[in-house]
């Protein structure tokens, strides 16, 4: 079997996501080859080749690739990826935008989310926002798949020694144009690789409060999410989001702070190892996850958190 | 212009769901369904196209079952100008809805399509970007702001990172973000007047499409559940949990 990986990177660094996802190829067992495309991406390539289990990695080193557009994207990888048996790339909103994309070109099924390997054919993910797990399998001569990071260890960084080989392919089409983007700066662990993440809801009554959550994150190296509540009220911006449609996490340790816990949030959150959850109202769902619950005032609980820790 | 936007019958998102013990899917017999809440927005994005004068006609698809019509009815009590049913089994997989929408695309001379970004049940988030390479348009997903003008789609997008913006040339494919808009309600006179308006039915064969998927459900099962733990009743016995119990902090 021969196994792609669509590496996530932003041109200079290989995403973690990367690493849990060349796990998962590992799991299913073959040669791992992984694609690079970007532009003055040389860096990612020799990050790529470092891994451990990567035999070869191909670099596609375009300004056409600079964005990951997804209508260039998805046409590089469906040629350099058609004789494999299988693709895999995170299941971030960069591979759920152009894997699909992919699947469609090769007129296969695609495979979101997986969250285990069953066998070279069979893989099991989560639908009903994580209250089913489906196990599928695949007849298709090609299975595109997205991997859930949260569910596989990532793949050490060192050891590997691939081979690394420049593609000569451009996929260039004037369709689609990059107009421009506004990332949220952030000197906190990311969200959906943290240790540990403390959530705010619709409990923190607007986005001042939110700076008691960073007190108490600082001082545990935490990184901070939201519930949609949170965010539809505007307290914080929406990359926080915790849930179904937002990030999934599955960190040590989750601090829910006036949070409900409503099913799409616990989509997002349920896997995680131990659940805190604080909240005045002790009937909220969330205490029906929580290994530890304090039913009490957010407003005192937290600032005085913040001081015993 | 023309705008083509895809609606699915889904579970209510307020149900608690039921994994059959025969391990064979959701119990969905006496449960309640409505319009995926992502279609819902697009079709309210739809509407306000039509209502600034940037489009000149709605149309509502949708795929499944006869019942999946009640879904096509809301659209059209929303502002949809008609609707099309394409009668098919109840779990047409996301390349087979792409498929069936590049003919209807195709057909009716579409310069817009507008979905949601993902079902709630099946949570597959596929079909608007498999529908772009399938006809060739370009995409723009997770949308959380759209402005079409001079043949223009530009795209506001939530990414990881924060936002990102494209511009897209029409005709072009958008999914929509829950931010995109506040979906509004169907008045008790529009939905009589909905009932006027016309819904098409055609099967996918008579569009040539073949349904059949190389994917297969083998079992449905419960995810381990989560047990409730202890509460704590001070800030300090909750520390002293973390540090000593659960070694987490």
């Amino acid at each position: 079997m021969s196994i792609l990986v669509i590496a996530e990177h932003d041109n200079a660094a290989l995403k973690p996501a990367t690493l849990n996802t060349i796990t998962a190829a590992s799991e299913i067992g073959g040669d791992i080859t992984v694609l690079v495309a970007g532009s003055g991406c040389d860096a990612v390539a020799q990050q790529a080749a470092a891994v451990n289990g990567v035999s070869k990695v191909l670099v596609a080193d375009n300004a056409a690739y600079e964005n990951q557009l997804p209508e260039n994207l998805a046409e590089l990888i469906a040629e350099v990826g058609k004789d494999s048996s299988h693709i895999l790339a995170p299941a971030s909103t960069s591979g759920k935008n152009f894997m699909p994309r992919v699947a469609a070109l090769l007129g296969v099924a695609q495979i979101s989310d997986i969250t285990a390997v069953k066998g070279a054919d069979t893989f099991v993910r989560p639908i009903y926002a994580g209250n089913a797990l489906a196990t599928v399998q695949s007849s298709d001569a090609v299975k595109v798949i997205t991997v859930r990071g949260t569910a596989f260890d990532e793949a050490a960084k060192e050891g590997g020694s691939g081979s690394v080989e420049a593609l000569d392919i451009v996929k260039s089409q004037d369709i689609a144009t990059f107009v421009g983007e506004e990332l949220t700066e952030s000197e906190r662990p990311e969200l959906t690789g943290a240790k540990i993440v403390i959530s705010g809801g619709r409990g923190m009554q607007n986005g001042e409060n939110f700076a008691m959550l960073e007190k108490v994150a600082d001082k545990l190296g935490a990184a901070i999410g939201a519930s949609r509540a949170a965010v539809d009220a505007g307290f914080v911006p929406n990359d926080m989001q915790v849930g179904q449609t937002g990030k999934i996490v599955a960190p040590d340790l989750y601090i829910a702070v006036g949070i409900s816990g409503a099913i799409q949030h616990l989509a997002g959150m349920k896997d995680s190892k131990v659940i805190v959850a604080i909240n005045k109202d002790e009937e909220a769902p969330i205490f029906q996850v929580a290994d530890y619950g304090l039913v009490a005032d957010l407003f005192q609980a937290i600032p005085e958190l913040e001081e015993k820790l | 212009m023309k705008i083509l936007v895809a609606v699915k019958r889904v579970v209510d998102a307020y149900v608690k769901i039921r994994v059959k013990s025969d391990g064979s899917g959701v119990d969905l017999a006496n449960a309640k369904m409505a319009v995926n809440p992502f279609c819902e927005i697009a079709i309210e994005e739809a509407i306000r196209l039509k209502e600034k004068g940037v489009a000149d006609e709605v149309i509502a698809v949708s795929i499944g079952e006869k019942s999946c019509q009640e879904q096509i009815r809301t659209a059209l009590a929303l502002g949809a100008d008609r609707g099309i049913h394409v009668d098919a089994a109840a779990d047409v997989q996301p390349l087979a809805v792409a498929r069936v929408l590049q003919k209807l695309v195709e057909k009716e001379g579409i310069d817009l399509v507008l979905l949601g970004k993902q079902s709630i049940d099946s949570d597959n988030n596929q079909v608007g970007q498999m529908l772009g390479a399938l006809t060739g348009m370009p995409q723009g997903t997770f949308a959380c702001k759209l402005e079409v003008a001079d043949g223009k789609a530009v795209v506001t997008r939530e990414v990881d990172g924060g936002e990102q913006t494209v511009s897209l040339k029409l005709p072009a494919v958008v999914t929509t973000d829950l931010r995109l808009n506040e979906p509004r309600y169907a008045s008790l006179p529009n939905i009589m007047k909905a009932k006027k308006k016309q819904i098409d039915t055609v099967t996918p064969d008579e569009l040539g499409v073949d349904v059949s998927s190389g994917l297969k459900v083998v079992s449905v099962e419960a995810p381990p559940a989560r047990s409730a733990g202890i509460k704590v009743e001070s800030i300090d016995e909750l520390i002293s949990k973390l540090k000593t119990e659960a070694k987490v902090i």
